[in-house]
């Protein structure tokens, strides 16, 4: 607090020495300011009157503040009119001078005119500026119950090069508690606004230090860093991702946090806090998402018209002075809104800052992520930033996408505005990721087909090689002989059918048909199977299964004459019209070792099917 | 058909949410596939399989401490199969390589090693070894000598082995004998005797998972599978083979295994689904040949009688080729061979006994009637149908939603109640990253992971000890909880608080636990000190030790303030002791719905200690202590 007053005692002494250097042609003949502190982020309308006093046209108005402010200052903006009244104003450009022969605590900045003005001609001045951390809290730390109160020095005087003729100063105050400011003779306090002056003929750089002690619990939201970061896929969708780190950064809280406090009273206790943000997001903005690193933030709402989408974010919790939370909110626009084509290059044109309301973001780095084969990248933003290019690798890319990064500090709603990156960009390379899936797999395909058609096997004449021929013959000889034994089985089946029609309809002529038949086939399957069974034979691989097998023929063989007689048997006791109790008793043994048999026969087959 | 309903099982699902994996899902695999492995052993003989089946013990080993089950189960079944006589070499193949194998490489993990042969639960699989080779040799010995030299020679060797197999066993069971818990560890005895581990680990004990399930936490788990399964037993023993005596075996010990522990429903779960799958398709196959066979039939009978009236020996011919194709289509589908030999044998029978009346007769063994089949085939679709949806809504309903992130549903619709993470996200965002948490173990890996903040204990229960501080801790008094939490350098103490909404699993639930866990390991925190006549209660009844111990007074700090009564919603009644100040810790944060709150340990204050004192003397309530400490400068 004592900076001020020195810096207002240095600047006494220099304004003389000062005097002859600047031009004093230049007098300012009203200066109205308007100072909003109803935020965390301070903002200064200065209108002022400007007349040319002096002989030589004038073309550079001078507009000084002291370092310490000029440190904070986020943007600064001038827009200029001629003459009387006031009208269309145009957006004067403004750079930093350093003016000979002026003090070191001063910066000051110059609006260059449009044209210069004439010698008695009046120019309408407006000047913004917006300054961050300005309001300082004290004290420094409060408990849950306090309120936050700040501290905001300025001069009431209006800090200028150029003597002052009439100058007011109006402060808007965000309402609540006022503990104490700087009364000087005309100064008074109505409502929520603070006024000093009228003040008349002020010698230039005079400062005349003015403090205001207030109440402030709007939101000091601060977001340390923000990573934006907008990716365009020309498939249709710009996505856009937004990384938050944010920080209360209003006076810290000190001592314990009581949720019964806080939700019992929460105006009472609690009421430096803030618990929602509100992001205004474009109209067509969809797919939108609020998380942070440990999953879905289920706390948000989401309003939406045809002008704009806005969404009402809650931290986890709510934030007090000094406490801070990390979250990510991403959305997907669509690419037609947001992406132009000119002059053969397309351009992105969409807005710099974050679409949180009234949040200072300290460092904000956008990052433009173009489509993998973009060319020529230029960008075009409103204000200076530092820039750099990146290389990011998505899913199936092979170049990289090429990522423009840009990097400003001290961010503020202000600076909202659009910017462009141009860039080049064929649509064929949109083709390319599908057609490298398409290949890949189709090369995969390819490769299988290939691998199943060649013969892999390194010498074509090893004895494993020659071995597995060997066994793969011998299991096709296999299988057509366990087909000649599933025929024979079936021309069992078959005597067997035959018996029942005797049995039922005591026809022999037909069952001795039947057997003729069976006789027949089973003779041509023992042809059949013969030469099958040499070759199994020969085949020096058979050793496991030419036992089993010799057994199986064996067995079938003994089945086949046992099945025969006993058919001869019944034949013959139904033509001598025996009872049929006697038949049974006469067959019951040859019908168990029928059974055995076939059994036998079956477990056999079995085995060689599970070779 | 098994494979279908493992997949949906929600016992199974349980354990893997949201694409993430309990090592516990791993391990069942690992189980089933080395079960299947056992088998294919048993049935090919193949020494290929056999080492892949000691490997996949390996992986189970390597994956769950549930390995003691697979080296009990198989020895029990191998022991099962010697005795009913179904001795071959196959399951010898099947089982030697697995023994010496699995336990040398079972030897090689870390948390297992020579407790692989040291403890009781590997004695059984290498008894059953023992006895394998004795069965082996006595084998071979048949197989190499006369039946009147064999006689000789089993009764010499039989008295020989028998000696000195009880030497050994005498050995075996002096020296099991002589350690305190007979060799097993808990967590197996715990299995065996139920009791067991409440009586002796209060820590196995006091999660919610070893607790023995509810009937219906069975029908929730396994369902319709629970009917399915008493049928694909019976369906098991109609042909008794090596695999499926095995598959009875294994769902025998699974069920008396899950009877102990609800976690080991996890271990019934394949075992039903692989039973109730056989069923099934049994049941399929029956339905499904008796509906072909009547179909076939109902189109063979149409041309013969709409001919001329050709004698019905050719229709039922071929009824009777078609079935035995039938039949012997399904034997290439490896269905087990005694079942096909009986039923031939039986069809046999049939045909000398009743010649004239066979086809009918027939049809009736194995045929039902095509209505009956084809409504139970139905029947059985819906069956799996219900199955199905019921998978659905128990993966929907009970195993997504995450258990940190709980939900009500009220009429205005869900109410989400996300305190743990709003806890979890301030400690991260807002303590200093080499702060140190206590909380109750349960908490500990989430602790870990959301917050990134180091804990004292964590759900690694290995370590006793540390977690019995931290128990005893919380049930000290508050000065003594404060020397023990500044001693192990903690900042932060967060207990869960169920309390105001409702909340049943929070820490004063679990706290008897703790004090349990506390005393186990500190004898001057003593159970009865926190339970008036037996019972726990922190109403107005309970023991002052309980009112003053921290966990209640962190827990219940200011809560009576909400409603002025001090309601629990939880508990159902109104708290004991309402008002109070805490004294050397501070509340820093407390949740949205006072689920979680996170304390500060107050710093040490040496320069006032004497005047603390003084005040001390002069009025021992709290609160003019309270008072004195407002009006100090230095504070």
């Amino acid at each position: 607090m004592a900076t001020p007053l020195r810096l207002a005692a240095l600047l006494l002494v220099l304004v003389a020495a000062f005097a002859s250097a600047a031009r004093a042609d230049l007098v300012v003949s009203r200066a109205d300011r308007k100072v909003d502190l109803t935020s965390h982020i301070v903002r200064v309308l200065t209108s002022l009157k400007v007349e040319n006093a002096g002989s030589e046209p004038v073309s550079k108005v001078l507009l000084a503040f002291p370092n310490i402010q000029a440190k904070n200052l986020a943007a600064i903006r001038a827009f200029g009119t001629e003459g009387k009244v006031k009208g269309l104003s145009s957006v004067l450009p403004i750079e930093v001078v350093e003016p000979s022969g002026v003090p070191p605590e001063l910066t000051f900045f110059s609006a260059s005119l449009h044209k210069p003005l004439q010698k008695g001609k009046i120019l309408h001045l407006d000047v913004l500026t917006v300054f961050t951390h300005f309001l300082q809290p004290f004290p420094e730390e409060i408990t849950q119950a306090d309120s936050q109160l700040v501290v905001f020095q300025d001069s009431s005087h209006y800090l200028s090069p150029y003597p002052v003729k009439v100058q007011t100063l109006s402060i808007r105050l965000p309402g609540g508690r006022v503990e104490s400011y700087t009364k000087y003779g005309n100064t008074k306090l109505v409502d929520s606004e603070l006024k000093y002056g009228p003040y008349e003929d002020v010698p230039p750089f005079s400062y005349n230090p003015i403090i205001v002690h207030f109440e402030n619990n709007n939101p000091f939201a601060v977001a340390k860093e923000l990573i934006r970061e907008i990716e365009i896929s020309h498939w249709g969708n710009v996505q856009i991702t937004e990384h938050y780190n944010i920080v209360h950064g209003g006076a810290r809280l000190k001592g314990e946090f009581s949720r019964l406090d806080y939700q019992s009273r929460p105006y009472a206790r609690g009421v430096s806090s803030f618990r929602h943000l509100i992001a205004r997001l474009p109209a067509r903005a969809h797919s939108i998402y609020y998380r942070d690193e440990i999953g879905n933030i289920s706390t948000s709402h989401l309003w939406s018209d045809s002008k704009k989408t806005q969404l009402e974010i809650e931290p986890r919790f709510p934030l007090f002075g000094g406490w801070q939370t990390t979250f990510t909110i991403g959305y997907g626009l669509p690419l037609q809104d947001f992406v132009f084509s000119a002059d053969g290059k397309r351009f992105l044109n969409i807005t710099f800052g974050s679409p949180m309301e009234e949040i200072l973001i300290e460092k904000l780095i956008v990052k433009v992520v173009l489509p993998e084969g973009s060319k020529d990248i230029d960008v075009s933003a409103p204000f200076p930033t530092n820039q750099w290019q990146e290389v990011k690798y998505s899913h199936l890319d092979i170049a990289g996408r090429p990522v423009l990064v840009l990097e400003k500090p001290d961010v503020i709603p202000e600076h909202n505005l659009h910017f462009q990156v141009y860039y080049k960009f064929n649509n064929i390379s949109l083709l390319i990721e599908p057609m490298m899936l398409i290949t890949g797999f189709f090369l995969l395909f390819v490769a299988c087909i290939a691998y199943m058609h060649t013969d892999m096997s390194i010498s074509k004449n090893s004895p494993s090689y020659l071995a597995k021929l060997q066994w793969d013959e011998v299991q096709a000889t296999v299988q057509q002989i366990q087909g000649i034994f599933h025929q024979c089985l079936a021309v069992h089946d078959k005597l067997e059918t035959s018996l029942h029609d005797l049995s039922r309809t005591g026809d022999a002529k037909s069952c001795k048909a039947a057997r003729k038949a069976a006789d027949a086939q089973f003779k041509e399957l023992a042809k059949e199977l013969k030469p099958l069974l040499l070759s199994v034979q020969s085949s020096p691989q058979s050793y496991q299964i030419w036992p089993k097998l010799d057994d199986l023929v064996a067995k079938e063989r003994e089945l086949q004459d046992k099945l025969m007689a006993r058919h001869a048997t019944v034949v013959d006791s139904v033509e001598k019209k025996q009872r049929g109790q006697d038949i049974e008793n006469r067959i019951s043994s040859q019908q168990q070792k029928i059974a055995a048999l076939r059994q036998e026969v079956e477990s056999l087959l079995e085995y060689l099917s599970e070779i | 058909m098994a494979a279908a309903i493992l997949a949906m099982v929600p016992s199974y699902i349980s354990r893997s949410v949201a694409g993430s994996y309990d090592n516990e899902a791993v391990a069942i695999f690992a189980l089933v596939f080395t079960f299947y492995l056992y088998v294919k052993t048993l049935n090919t003989g193949s020494l290929f399989y056999a080492t892949l089946n000691a490997l996949s013990y390996f992986y189970m080993v390597c994956s769950w401490g549930g390995y003691t089950f697979i080296i009990n189960l198989i020895p029990m079944h191998v022991l099962l199969c010697i005795v009913t006589g179904r001795y071959s070499s196959r399951l010898y193949i099947a089982y030697a390589p697995l023994v010496i194998l699995g336990t040398l490489l079972a030897a090689l993990v870390p948390v297992v090693g020579f407790n692989a042969v040291l403890t009781s639960e590997h004695f059984a699989s290498f008894l059953v070894f023992i006895i394998l080779h004795v069965v082996a040799f006595v084998y071979y010995i048949k197989g190499l000598l006369t039946p009147r030299l064999f006689k000789m020679a089993m009764t010499l060797v039989i008295t020989v082995g028998l000696a000195v197999c009880f030497a050994v066993v005498a050995i075996l069971v002096a020296l099991v004998a002589s350690s305190p818990t007979k060799g097993w560890s808990g967590r197996s005895l715990s299995l065996l005797d139920p009791t067991y581990a409440s009586k002796y680990i209060p820590i196995i004990a006091s999660v919610s998972e070893h607790q023995p399930p509810t009937w219906p936490s069975y029908f929730m788990d396994i369902n319709v599978l629970a009917f399915l399964v008493p049928a694909g037993i019976i369906s098991c023993f109609l042909p008794l083979s090596d695999a499926s005596s095995f598959m009875v075996l294994y769902l025998v010990t699974a069920v008396y295994f899950s009877g102990v522990m609800v976690r080991l429903m996890l271990v019934l779960a394949p075992a039903a689904c692989i039973l109730s799958g056989i069923a099934l398709s049994s049941a399929f196959d029956v339905l499904t040949r008796s509906m072909k066979f009547q179909l076939s039939k109902l189109f063979d009978d149409g041309p013969a009688i709409s001919g001329n009236g050709s004698p019905n020996g050719s229709s039922a011919s071929t009824v009777n080729t078609s079935s035995s194709k039938n039949e012997k289509t399904e034997k290439s589908e490896a269905a087990p061979k005694e079942k096909q030999s009986k039923k031939n044998r039986r069809k046999d029978k049939e045909v000398t006994e009743s010649v004239s009346v066979k086809p009918k007769k027939e049809k009736r063994l194995s045929v039902l009637p095509l209505e009956a089949s084809i409504v139970s085939t139905l029947l059985l679709i819906a069956l799996g149908g219900f199955y199905v949806v019921h998978c659905v809504w128990a993966a929907a309903e009970a195993y997504s939603a995450p258990s940190i992130v709980l939900t009500s549903r009220s009429r205005e619709g869900l109410h989400v109640f996300d305190d743990f993470r709003e806890a979890y996200a301030w400690l991260s965002h807002n303590t200093d990253v080499d702060d140190k948490v206590a909380s109750w173990w349960d908490y500990g890996y989430q602790t870990t992971a959301m917050a990134n903040r180091t804990v004292i204990v964590d759900n690694n229960t290995w370590n006793n000890t540390h977690i019995a501080t931290v128990g005893t801790a919380m049930s000290s008094p508050e000065k003594a909880a404060w020397e023990i939490f500044d001693s192990l350098d903690v900042k932060y103490v967060l207990v869960v608080f169920g309390g105001l909404v409702g909340y049943p699993s929070d820490d004063i639930n679990k706290f008897l636990w703790m004090v349990r866990i506390g005393g186990g390991e500190f004898p001057h925190i003593k159970e009865p000190d926190y339970l008036r006549d037996g019972q726990y209660r922190v109403d107005a009844q309970a023991t002052p030790t309980m009112l003053n111990c921290l966990m209640y007074k962190l827990c219940y700090y200011r809560f009576v303030e909400t409603d002025g009564k001090g309601f629990d919603r939880v508990r159902g009644y109104e708290i004991g002791k309402k008002h109070f100040k805490l004294t050397h810790f501070e509340e820093v944060f407390t949740t949205h719905h006072w689920m979680v709150r996170i304390y500060k340990l107050k710093p040490q204050k040496n320069r006032i200690r004497g005047k603390l004192k003084k005040l001390k003397s002069s009025s021992k309530t709290s609160s003019t202590l309270a008072a004195g400490r407002k009006k100090n400068p230095w504070q």
